[in-house]
């Protein structure tokens, strides 16, 4: 079993996983931090970020990377359309891979790198909310990139990284940076889905059952269970023992497995996320009441809806309940929509208000009574009528590079009323502001990022006991901004450990040693059992294999079917036992019984020596000798002579227990 | 051989009051718990006293599975579990769960209220009842105990409703409750995999009956319905408040917008808004286009269809309406009815099954006069229209289903005894499969072949792919798998002989054979094994020969050639007792030769 790495972001992880000849890819993440690295595309053009000055290496001047780079309070951006970071192309023919594994909506954004123009001919398995809400995420990625285009892109900065300041000329493998897909290719790659249930048994080729547990993380997250007769690899990739809105986690049957896979730990282990959500419902009223607006960048789905819920209380507890919250996503009716009707994927105490029947989030509510509103841009028909001030705006994208959020930044920046809070962990947000320097608007930064912190992994591998767990090399160390909080690692005591980073190939050495395969009753019925042992009864077979989709069965061999492949002529002298009734002789061969067995048969002749190893019996007459130790008898004896030999034989056989 | 049986205490050779005892691999399965709409006294529920005459039945049955939320499918679940007593799990998909507490609240209201029935569930039974509830999602395996294994597939027919796929072991029964293979204005058709159960206990209302395409059907529904409006007539169309009702509401909707209609359409559901908020929950179950549009425009937000009063019903004028329960049997459509029924410009739409004893059944087998239980009687004027609206497979339906699971046994339930015989044949003659139709209380019994679970240690598994690899493909050849089964404690492995002898913890003892012969040949000993390496290839044919150092070897036996240059050679035959046959033809085949040519 080999285990390939093909992401560098734990959050986003991209597997690919070698067993029992399949090949298997576990999730497609797609790290948007690359895009930081270019500066943000405006709605409306923005005079501040035109006028940026150029940037050029010192004593260089290269007209072809003229335009391409600018600057902005010391930071050096790249002027063109973002670009991404897609999994290693090189490690893993895409071609090859028979399934790929989704955990969750936001681990599958490099879905179309992998399944469109690669030759990939396999099938995708994700749940349904993880099908409809990872829609949403790729379209509205889509629509936030095209709605800006930009007329040329940046490509000689990349010849000169080793001239760049950092960050930039750490860039990993710029050159294999990607522009985002298109619409078509996000439709036919999300087209290979197949939509699977929690607990679902799936087979895979005969060779493999995969099945999807709730992860507890998000709307239809799940963790894997990919199992043989006897073997069981589970791959745990964003999860949440803490409970919001999603349906619980559940650890049953990721419990003894040979390999766990464990990744997507938070990206914030230090920010409690219940402190952060206090803070920052507290951070909202004040800048409301200073008559500040507030804006928070997310994503169209996920955490936002527990931020409607509670911020939608505490407004009203504090009496602002007249505060209108805003919406703007292109996906934002749908998201609304689909979250309301997938009452199966969620908690329990959410999942009962369907019984009532009641919306089982509060934001349907929320928007009947004109609390939240949404939009799907900021230019959509009634936006700009109902905007009213101060208000709470949320809209994508989070690193700020594109999307709703631009133009509000751009609108609010210099304005120290109103405040952005940073919720989604996924980009530091100090970088995210970077291009928007110098800044008058506060910043709040209160990440709440609900999967498993350290502690809650590391009981969790406790509870799990896997044989070997893999996780991201970055979780044996600390995070490098905690350097000294040794406790933000995975405990590597007591356990088979094995770390991995992007480019690496480790082999799992899972010994399987047995499979199931089905016996057929009449064959069955007729097998001979000898017991060897109390309790233990052996029995030789000769049967037919028959082998269909990867599953085996032992069935009686068709009479008129030779076991032995034909031969000419193999004369079968009478009371020979065929092959199908081959038998196995084991045990110490009693030598006196043997002797009296001999002169029994008229054998009496035979001389017996004894030696280190054993006995020679000398039959001087028929000029033969028969060695015998202890786990054999041998008879050498004269061609001619075979009517001695098969009397030997028999006798020795008769003098031996068999199977 | 093992054992599959099967006893109906309900909806053998019958509709309604489904219930079906299911026995596999040492569990006992209830397939449903309905109640029978035609009957008031106790043959309404499942006779539950055939299971245990007395006292609780949890330590009898190991669990229940209801299919959807008919009450011909659940009616009888609070009886069982409050009345009856039983404690152990039940299943049912979550829009089930739902919606079967509001129809049971709603029959036991008519029953309590307007019979006077005293011995029945109360409101708090059935609260306590769904509470026992375990609700499940479709494609989910769901483990009842660590032998039995159960599977939901969607069926289509009503909001929720699913096919059970009930595992013990190697042996399998696939429940189909109610479905439907055509996908109508609301709903999707059912699917199942091949999944192959040793049994498919399948529903049977439409035996013998093909339909039309639903299109046409929508269409004369609608020229019924107008005709009868044009004239003045009040049209009553009996449904029951889930299912059914919300599909002729989008027709009955759609159709008004396009045509502009103006006539008043009546939904007369107390609960229609929240009956049509269960279907806006749960539009993850309703058809892809319904899905698809819901967030732009959801098909249950109705238009043109107003909530019902009981004034109405004198109102002049023509008006549509459609009223709860849908066999005619009580409440409101029945009152309606008895109002309507004798004014022949009226009509009265059927729009799916009726039970026999109902009025429903009644009217529809031309019955002009209905006797009620007060003595009163009416005159049925009004003309009586059947549409086939409710949706059950039909012939082609259940062919079809039969051919997506392929089952190896088929038994009909939920239909009449003589469409079920005709739909038996067809099966025997089409499919070629044993098909059985037990009535109530008749146990039926199906024979599965039985298979045996071994472990094969994987080296032999993997010797023997190589060796069969290495062969021509031809599929014609056996593939031939040799080895010792140890049987340990209740384990059964087979493994390679020498594995064998290890975990047994004894030794092999190898008789070996040697025997020499001489044979003439001038060349060289090396040049004389090639030779008769080329012989025994030759002679050998479908034997794996090999030559290595100067050695044949043919399976265990080996031929080794020894002496100096001169003529004579010493050749050597060795082999173990278990290629006994092999080994003393091939001794054969060198004395025989004398010399080597």
């Amino acid at each position: 079993m080999r285990l390939y790495c093909l992401s560098s972001h734990p959050n986003k992880p991209c597997y690919v996983l070698r067993f029992k000849e399949i090949v298997m890819m576990l999730d497609c993440g797609l790290s948007a931090q690359t895009a930081l690295n270019f500066l943000p595309l405006p709605l409306v053009p923005s005079s501040r970020l035109a006028n940026l000055p150029a940037w050029m290496p010192q004593d260089t001047v290269d007209i072809q990377l003229e335009g391409e780079l600018k600057e902005c309070m010391g930071r050096v951006f790249v002027d063109s359309a973002p670009e991404f970071c897609p999994p290693l192309t090189n490690m893993i023919d895409f071609s090859e891979i028979d399934v790929i594994l989704i955990s969750n909506y936001s681990s599958m954004l490099a879905l179309p790198f992998i399944t469109e123009n690669t030759g990939f001919r396999g099938v995708v398995y994700a749940t349904e909310p993880t099908l409809q809400i990872g829609r949403l995420f790729l379209e509205e990625l889509v629509e936030y990139i095209e709605q800006t285009p930009k007329r040329n892109q940046a490509k000689f900065w990349k010849d000169i990284l080793h001239l760049l300041p950092s960050p930039l000329c750490d860039s990993f493998k710029p050159k294999t940076w990607r522009l985002l897909y298109k619409l078509s290719e996000v439709q036919s790659s999300l087209s290979r889905i197949k939509v699977v249930g929690y607990d679902e048994k799936l087979d895979v080729y005969g060779a493999l059952k995969v099945t999807a547990v709730s992860s507890g993380y998000c709307l239809g997250s799940s963790n894997w269970v990919i199992s043989s007769d006897y073997e069981k690899v589970a791959y745990v990739s964003g999860s949440s023992t803490l409970t919001t809105h999603p349906r619980p986690m559940d650890q049953t049957v990721l419990r003894n497995s040979n390999v766990l896979i464990l990744t997507g730990l938070t990206q914030t282990p230090t920010a409690n996320p219940d402190t952060m959500l206090g803070e920052l419902c507290m951070a909202v009223a004040m800048t409301l009441r200073a008559n500040g607006n507030v804006l928070i960048p997310c994503y169209p789905s996920g955490v936002v809806y527990d931020l409607f819920e509670c911020l939608s209380s505490h407004l009203d507890n504090s009496s602002l309940s007249t505060i209108p919250m805003f919406f703007i996503s292109p996906v934002a009716d749908m998201s609304l929509g689909y979250s309301n009707i997938l009452a199966e994927w969620l908690s329990n105490t959410k999942q009962n208000k369907v019984y009532l029947p009641e919306e089982p989030f509060p934001h349907g509510y929320l928007v009947k009574t004109g609390r939240l509103k949404h939009y799907k841009r900021i230019y959509s028909d009634g936006f700009s009528t109902d905007f009213r001030q101060p208000c709470v705006v949320f809209c994508g994208h989070p690193s700020l590079r594109f999307g709703d959020a631009v133009h509000f930044i751009e609108q609010w920046g210099n304005n120290p009323l109103h405040t952005v809070i940073f919720t989604e962990p996924d980009f530091p947000y100090l970088e995210a502001l970077a291009p928007y320097q110098p800044l008058t608007m506060k910043s709040v930064h209160c990440p709440i990022d609900t999967s498993l912190n350290f502690t809650q992994a590391n009981k969790l591998i406790r509870e799990l006991k896997p044989s070997t767990l893999v996780v991201p090399q970055s979780y044996t160390i600390p995070p490098p901004n905690h350097a000294h909080r040794s406790e933000l690692v995975i405990d590597q005591e007591s356990r088979y450990v094995i770390s991995i980073q992007r480019g690496e190939v480790v082999s799992l050495a899972v010994k399987r040693q047995m499979a199931k395969v089905s016996l057929c009753p009449t064959l069955a019925d007729r097998i001979n059992c000898s017991e060897v042992r109390s309790g233990i009864c052996l029995a030789t077979i000769t049967a037919g294999l028959y082998v269909k989709d990867n599953q085996h069965k032992i069935l009686e061999l068709p009479d008129e079917t030779p076991v032995v492949p034909k031969k000419r002529r193999l004369s079968k002298s009478e009371g020979e036992s065929s092959s199908n009734s081959m038998r196995y002789e084991w045990g110490i061969l009693d030598m006196d019984l043997f002797i009296r067995k001999l002169k029994q048969e008229g054998i009496s002749d035979a001389k017996v020596e004894q030696n280190n190893s054993g006995y020679i019996i000398h039959l001087q007459e028929e000029d033969t000798l028969i060695q015998v130790e202890e786990k054999s008898t041998h008879i050498y004896c004269e061609a001619a002579d075979t009517q001695l030999r098969l009397k030997l034989r028999n006798i020795l056989m008769q003098c031996l227990s068999s199977f | 051989m093992s054992e599959i049986r099967v006893i109906p205490l309900g909806a053998g050779q019958d509709v309604g009051r489904s219930c079906i005892i299911v026995q596999i691999g040492g569990k006992n399965i209830m397939l449903d718990c309905g109640m029978h709409m035609g009957y008031n006294d106790e043959r309404r529920f499942p006779d539950l006293s055939f299971i245990v005459a007395e006292g609780p039945l949890t330590s009898f049955i190991d669990c229940v599975i209801i299919s959807h939320f008919h009450l011909d499918h659940c009616g009888a679940l609070p009886y069982l579990t409050e009345m009856v007593g039983y404690s152990g799990p039940i299943y049912m998909t979550h829009p089930t769960k739902a919606i079967a507490p509001i129809l049971l609240e709603d029959m036991r209201r008519i029953a309590v209220e307007k019979k006077g029935d005293g011995n029945f569930f109360t409101s708090q039974m059935i609260k306590d009842c769904m509470k026992k509830v375990t609700a499940v999602t479709l494609h989910q395996s769901l483990m009842v105990d660590n032998q039995l294994e159960i599977k939901a597939y969607y069926a289509g027919h009503v909001l929720g409703a699913a096919m059970f796929k009930i595992t013990v072991g190697s042996q399998s029964v696939v429940y189909t409750g109610d479905y439907n293979m055509t996908p109508d204005r609301h709903l999707g058709a059912a699917w199942i995999d091949k999944c192959r159960p040793d049994l498919l206990i399948t529903e049977s209302t439409y035996a013998t009956t093909i339909r039309d395409s639903k299109r046409c059907r929508e269409r004369d529904f609608l020229k019924k319905v107008t005709e009868c409006i044009d004239r003045g007539g009040k049209v009553l169309i009996p449904v029951f408040a889930l299912g059914r009702a919300q599909e002729l509401c989008i027709l009955l909707d759609t159709h008004w917008e396009r045509m502009n209609l103006k006539t008043p359409v009546y939904f007369a559901v107390g609960l229609t808004e929240k009956a049509n908020n269960y279907y806006k929950m749960f539009i993850t179950w309703t058809n892809q286009n319904v899905k698809k549009t819901f967030v732009q425009r959801n098909m249950f937000d109705f238009k043109h269809i107003k909530p019902f009063d009981k004034s109405y019903i004198d109102n002049p004028g023509a008006m549509v309406v459609l009223a709860p329960p849908g066999m005619l049997h009580a409440g409101l459509s029945l009152q309606i009815f008895k109002k309507w029924a004798p004014n022949e410009s009226n009509m009265v739409i059927m729009p799916g099954f009726c039970v026999v004893g109902t009025v429903g059944h009644k009217i529809l087998n031309g019955a002009k006069q209905i006797e009620f239980e007060s003595r009163q009687t009416v005159e049925v004027k009004m003309s009586v229209e059947y549409m086939s609206f409710s949706a059950h497979a039909d012939a082609k339906g259940i062919m079809q289903l039969i051919q997506y699971c392929e089952p190896k046994n088929v038994l009909l339930v939920h239909g009449e005894a003589e469409k079920m015989e005709f739909l038996k044949e067809k099966i025997k003659q089409e499919f070629d499969l044993d098909c059985y139709m037990p009535a109530n209380g008749e146990t039926c019994t199906i024979t599965t072949p039985y298979r045996i679970p071994i472990d094969v240690s994987l080296s032999l598994l993997k010797a023997e792919n190589s060796k069969y690899n290495a062969q021509p493909p031809n599929p014609k050849n056996a593939r031939v798998i040799h080895g010792v089964l140890v049987v340990k404690d209740s384990s059964l492995c087979l493994m390679d002989v020498d594995e064998a002898c290890k975990e047994a913890g004894i030794n092999r003892h190898i008789i070996r054979f040697t025997s020499t012969v001489r044979l003439e040949d001038p060349s060289p000993p090396s040049k004389t094994a090639e030779k008769l390496y080329k012989l025994f290839k030759e002679k050998l044919v479908g034997w794996n020969v090999g030559l290595t150092d100067g050695s044949i070897s043919i399976e265990s036996v080996l031929v080794k050639v020894e002496g100096s240059e001169d003529e004579q050679k010493n050749v050597y035959v060795s082999w173990t007792n278990q290629d006994e046959e092999l080994g003393s033809s091939i001794l054969e085949i060198l004395q025989s030769m004398g010399h080597v040519s």
